[in-house]
């Protein structure tokens, strides 16, 4: 008996780093669940990664099938026809009156998206007319995600949507977090004026309804693009940070570790950010990944509705609103590829965040 | 309680004057000269002073923030900069269709989460929770724009049991008609957040002790899950819904938009689309001040139905 206690006090006290962290990783190793999520979330990230140095999906832009080309799943969907000669007639043109069949193909495309166009016949009519002078390209007949009505590779601008959507979500849930810990934690620690001031500006962002102050600073900004979205979302969305790191500063400031750094004349600053801030680090974690999951939803609404990136630019959102159209014409591909890859990140990103939840504070309860 | 109330409307004060300031410093500094905005591209500069005398920007900013304060108190922000109608008009005509959205919208989709809430958490641990925990958190990761696309597409456009958009004069027609796809796609976005929160409440309940003594005398265990457990769960319950309620009057921007409802929300898109500044920061505002009500009436709820609670 004895030395079986023993023997597990020996086998404590040989684990190297019994901190909070590997206490915490511990636990996290053994949910299945969140590693999985891990697993998939860092997938995610890697095709991030290779996205934005341009490994992959560099080519998003160019067209490099016949516009609408069906998904194939390299060849799982159905066999793959060969690889066709279509005349490239939408393309830079050599002839004047190309540039107005394009003009016309514009419009059709803006067209398509509610009503069945009469001139269709009368279009390819021409089209076919055109057939011999026009410039000549290779284009693929499908693609294992199909293509976009440009006939643009519907993986390739799955990947770079997601590159600019998870970079926008990441880039301002850290803004957002950073601008909510460092008042919340100036608010909770020196009270009094400060947090009065701090708790009426929590009060005025929080008063106005989050989707709508959103839209009121993207309509003053009268800017597009990452960088804009990045600052609108991160600028708005601390509010929820604030209130809970202001409140655990509030608890940690009576505590003896706290009075003691006092007692050695530590200076605040330091106090504030190096012996408390340690210690709730693990809700500023938490905090961070919640905000991203609201942060890439919100930016995918902001991209389709046309206040979000640029046109230049590629999203989850942007691909939603070219998916809209091309569903009525039965083109689901782009609906199911955007759709699909932001469900699966999204869905991998809470359950992680919940699986991290429950490894660092296992106070809490599991909820189930 | 009336001091309680009486402080706590005089607190929401400054709270109020910070949101009017917060919507000029966004709107009147960051947002540029609205002359510009509003003169076009053609302009010269007998046109834009012209109209930066007419919207007082010429003035310190204190008096612009004095003629702020005087729209916002008389409710009259002058005219939309785009369709020069009214923006008062625009609120109160626009506010009726949001409502009728909403707030079926809102009844249906309480009560639906709060029975859905008691079942899954009756059944807690059991398979069907579990499957409707994890449909939840995937149904709550797929967007918005993809439930609407989908079901306006499937639902209006190929089964045509639904007209795709429009909007008609009459209530009943509207109601009838219109308004059936847009709050079952409501319901549908709303459910799963909704029940994950609603059964979380239900489960803090459901080990008490008074639900034991319930059943240690021989109560049914309907009874005790719909008279006593919820009777205790609606404490937070309420909370929430109570300060959902502004969400009312913005309605659902998405929901608006995609089925042409000439409501708040559309109206907002419309606004932010061309730059209608007035408009947006009269919606801003009352919305800022009606969120505040909603907050205070929370609490007093909160109060009369919880009496452990302590007002301070």
């Amino acid at each position: 008996m004895t030395e079986a206690i023993l023997s597990s006090v020996t086998t404590v006290a040989e684990k190297r780093g019994n901190g909070f962290w590997s206490l915490a990783w511990q636990r996290f190793r053994d949910d299945r669940v969140g590693l999985v999520s891990l697993v998939i979330v860092a997938a995610f990230l890697v095709v991030v990664l290779l996205s934005a140095t341009g490994l992959v999906a560099g080519n998003w832009n160019q067209e490099v099938a016949i516009h609408d080309a069906p998904p194939d799943l390299w060849g799982l969907l159905k066999p793959a026809a060969p690889a066709v000669v279509e005349n490239a007639m939408h393309q830079e043109q050599v002839t004047p009156t190309a540039e107005s069949i394009e003009e016309w193909k514009n419009i059709e495309a803006m067209l398509s998206a509610t009503v069945v166009d009469p001139l269709a016949d009368t279009l390819q009519a021409l089209g076919a007319d055109h057939e011999t002078v026009a410039v000549v390209k290779e284009k693929r007949a499908s693609l294992p995600f199909g293509g976009d009505r440009w006939g643009r590779d519907v993986l390739s601008k799955t990947i770079k949507g997601s590159q600019t959507s998870i970079i926008v979500g990441l880039s301002a849930a850290l803004l957002a977090t950073l601008l909510g810990t460092v008042l919340g934690a100036l608010a909770g620690y020196y009270g009094g004026r400060i947090d009065d001031a701090l708790n009426w500006f929590y009060n005025v962002f929080s008063a106005i309804p989050y989707l709508l102050l959103i839209l009121a600073v993207a309509a003053v900004l009268q800017q597009r693009g990452v960088t804009t979205v990045i600052l609108i979302l991160g600028l708005t969305g601390w509010s929820g940070v604030f209130r809970l790191i202001r409140a655990e500063y509030i608890k940690h400031r009576g505590r003896e570790y706290v009075q003691a750094a006092h007692a050695f004349g530590v200076p605040n600053r330091r106090i504030l950010f190096f012996h408390i801030l340690p210690n709730v680090f693990h809700v500023v974690l938490v905090n961070i990944s919640i905000l991203a999951v609201g942060f890439i939803k919100a930016e995918v609404i902001l991209s389709y509705l046309g206040f979000g990136v640029k046109v230049d630019e590629v999203s989850w959102g942007s691909m939603l609103n070219d998916a809209q159209g091309e569903l009525i014409l039965g083109r689901w591909w782009e609906l199911v590829a955007a759709g699909g890859a932001m469900a699966l990140l999204v869905t991998a990103f809470s359950l992680l965040t919940d699986a991290m939840r429950d490894a660092m504070d296992p106070k809490i309860q599991k909820a189930s | 309680m009336t001091a309680y109330i009486i402080r706590r409307l005089l607190q929401m004060i400054p709270t109020m004057l910070g949101v009017v300031l917060l919507l000029f410093v966004l709107f009147n500094w960051v947002g540029g000269d609205p002359a510009y905005i509003l003169a076009g591209k053609m302009s010269n500069e007998a046109q834009i002073a012209n109209i930066r005398h007419q919207l007082g920007v010429d003035q310190p900013a204190y008096v612009q923030i004095g003629i702020f304060l005087k729209q916002i108190v008389t409710a009259d922000f002058g005219s939309s900069w785009s369709t020069n109608e009214p923006v008062s008009d625009i609120l109160k005509t626009r506010l009726g269709p949001s409502l009728t959205v909403m707030a079926p919208l809102m009844v249906l989709g309480t009560l639906l989460a709060i029975a859905l809430s008691l079942v899954v958490a009756r059944l807690r641990r059991s398979l069907t929770d579990r499957t409707v925990m994890v449909a939840c958190t995937v149904g709550m990761s797929v967007s918005i724009l993809v439930y609407i696309i989908v079901f306006q597409y499937v639902f209006a456009y190929r089964l045509g049991w639904f007209p795709v958009q429009g909007w008609g004069d009459s209530l009943w027609t509207n109601l009838t008609t219109f308004a059936v796809l847009p709050i079952l796609i409501g319901l549908c976005v709303g459910l799963a957040p909704d029940l994950r929160l609603y059964r979380s409440f239900v489960l803090d309940e459901i080990d008490q002790d008074y639900v034991r003594t319930a059943r240690a005398k021989g109560l049914s265990e309907m009874r005790i899950l719909w008279i006593h457990v919820l009777r205790n769960a609606s404490i937070p319950i309420v909370t929430c819904v109570m300060s959902s309620l502004p969400a009312l009057l913005v309605g659902s921007f998405l929901i608006e938009r995609f089925f042409s409802i000439p409501g708040i929300g559309r109206e907002v898109l419309l606004a932010v689309e061309r730059s209608d500044f007035p408009v947006i920061k009269a919606i801003a505002v009352y919305v800022a001040f009606a969120t505040m009500f909603a907050n205070l009436a929370a609490d007093l709820i909160y109060k009369a139905v919880d009496p452990r609670v302590e007002l301070k």
